[in-house]
């Protein structure tokens, strides 16, 4: 399984046609407490860098972007009653939703993790 | 991923720095611009410290804020023709809430001011004191002096346990009830204390001069009670004890009448008038406002932030001027202003965040309960 990364703090992991699309470690803490995560609903579709989902903190409302072009396949319910999980374990049990690649060449232009710490480290 | 910004930064003048700015930074801060200055905006998390104040103390600077000194013959005769608090029956060592309006009766500014010895001294809103000095000096007869204590800090120490903390560096302070204040001593240093805040606990508002209060800061910080809260609490603190925030929930659009500010004018100033925007008062106090600033509680966990639109039906009847969760009761709220005719107690109305509506109900504010050291009556 690769795990690919965006400049917007996006993780993508792979594998075979289905992508699971979280937010960063590093996003997590600048967002501070998460208190509520709206997720998209399965069968809807995206195209690279569209709203997928929103992310609010105790201070602000932030939009998180599709990485990837595809299909929503599954929703992580578990953020619904415990959005605070994106604190505790942003790159895990905290990932936001799942879905059907239409067009992996995508992949090829985000990062790999040595490059996103190399990004994150000069911000 | 990104963020809306979280407050306005002002870009058009460099940002300046407040006599803590470099302790704070020390403390760990995440620093924002905010009303012209650097200031910290959280420091562990605003949760944990929002938490923090409401179970212990929280050490919080506010030295943005404007604190304008009056002298002169004729002080007390000169600011009730402009404020529409009663200077003439305020007594040393007592303070109240007041307000700046406009001829139209529009809020210019929300401010504490109090009778010291020597002075009356005024608190007022960091982004908006410039422009509140130009009203003064404007309105204000020449045998009044007015000065900016520029090179005075102001810190506030918040929480149940703020006053076992201060108590032990300023014995004395301990006797002030909420609203008072008094002159006090720390390290050869004079601060001036009032028991007051903005977060709706028990508390201490201190103005000190500046090169004291890195020094006063650690102090307070060295006790147990006591950790640094940055402004991100600050906002949740003072939403969940129900009490307005200048430039959202306070505007020129709002009157004091329709902003729920009554109780700032007295008696005898309502009938008798003689201040800038009483006629808005007067036929405001007889006829209610149009709109009203209420608080509303949220159903579900989804917040309702500043700018989102009521509704009644299918008709918009007000705007959300804060909102956000809140830590202490683990659910959204938030304040709007709302047309009078759906602004009752209890009242559902629906608020829309990102198209979709969700149900809210017109609440009893404060949404947690205040906790002064009101003076027995």
């Amino acid at each position: 399984m690769s795990r690919y990364f965006t400049e917007d703090h996006e993780w993508v992991d792979v594998a075979g046609d289905i992508a699971t699309v979280g937010i960063t470690n590093y996003a997590q803490e600048q967002l501070g407490d998460i208190v509520f995560v709206e997720l998209p609903e399965e069968g809807k579709t995206f195209d690279k860098g569209d709203d997928a989902a929103v992310v609010e903190s105790v201070k602000a409302a932030s939009d998180v972007y599709s990485p990837v072009s595809g299909e929503v396949i599954e929703a992580n319910g578990a953020l619904e009653d415990e959005p605070a999980l994106v604190n505790s374990d942003a790159e895990e049990d905290g990932w936001f939703f799942k879905l059907r690649l239409t067009d992996a060449s995508e992949l090829d232009s985000l990062m790999d993790e040595a490059a996103y710490t190399k990004f994150v480290a000069g911000l | 991923m990104s963020a809306e910004p979280e407050i306005e930064i002002e870009e058009e003048l460099p940002l300046q720095e407040l006599p803590l700015d470099g302790w704070h930074r020390a403390k760990g801060a995440r620093m924002v611009g905010f009303a012209g200055y650097h200031m910290p905006i959280q420091y562990e998390g605003i949760m944990a410290e929002h938490l923090w104040t409401r179970a212990h103390a929280g050490l919080f600077d506010v030295s943005h804020m404007g604190q304008l000194v009056f002298t002169g013959e004729g002080v007390d005769a000169a600011l009730e023709a402009i404020i529409p608090a009663s200077l003439t029956s305020l007594t040393v060592g007592r303070q109240r809430y007041s307000l700046l309006l406009d001829e139209e009766g529009g809020i210019l500014d929300d401010l504490m001011v109090s009778r010291r010895p020597d002075d009356i001294y005024m608190v007022v809103n960091g982004a908006t004191k410039y422009d509140d000095i130009g009203w003064l000096i404007e309105h204000l007869p020449d045998e009044v002096t007015m000065s900016l204590l520029d090179e005075h800090a102001l810190l506030a120490v918040q929480g149940p346990e703020a006053v076992a903390a201060l108590t032990r560096l300023v014995p004395g302070v301990e006797q002030l009830y909420f609203m008072q204040c008094a002159g006090f001593g720390w390290e050869g240093h004079a601060l001036w204390v009032s028991r007051s805040g903005y977060t709706g606990e028990d508390g201490f508002e201190i103005s000190l001069p500046a090169e004291a209060a890195e020094a006063f800061a650690d102090a307070l910080c060295a006790q147990p009670e006591v950790k640094p809260i940055g402004l991100g609490a600050r906002d949740s603190l003072r939403l969940e004890a129900g009490l307005p925030l200048y430039g959202h929930d306070l505007t020129p659009d709002i009157s004091a009448i329709g902003a729920d500010l009554g109780f700032a004018i007295l008696k005898k100033r309502r009938e008798a008038g003689g201040f800038i925007g009483h006629a808005r008062v007067a036929t405001e106090l007889a006829q209610g406002a149009p709109v009203r600033r209420v608080g509303l509680a949220i159903e579900g966990k989804l917040p309702a932030r500043e700018g989102a639109e009521i509704f009644a039906g299918a008709q918009q009847v007000g705007t959300i001027t804060s909102g956000g969760h809140a830590p202490s009761l683990g659910a959204p709220i938030a304040m709007g202003w709302v047309d009078a005719a759906h602004a009752t107690l209890g009242t559902t109305l629906e608020i829309e965040v990102r198209g979709k509506r969700i149900a809210a109900r017109v609440a009893p504010m404060p949404f947690v309960p205040h906790r002064y050291h009101r003076q027995p009556s």
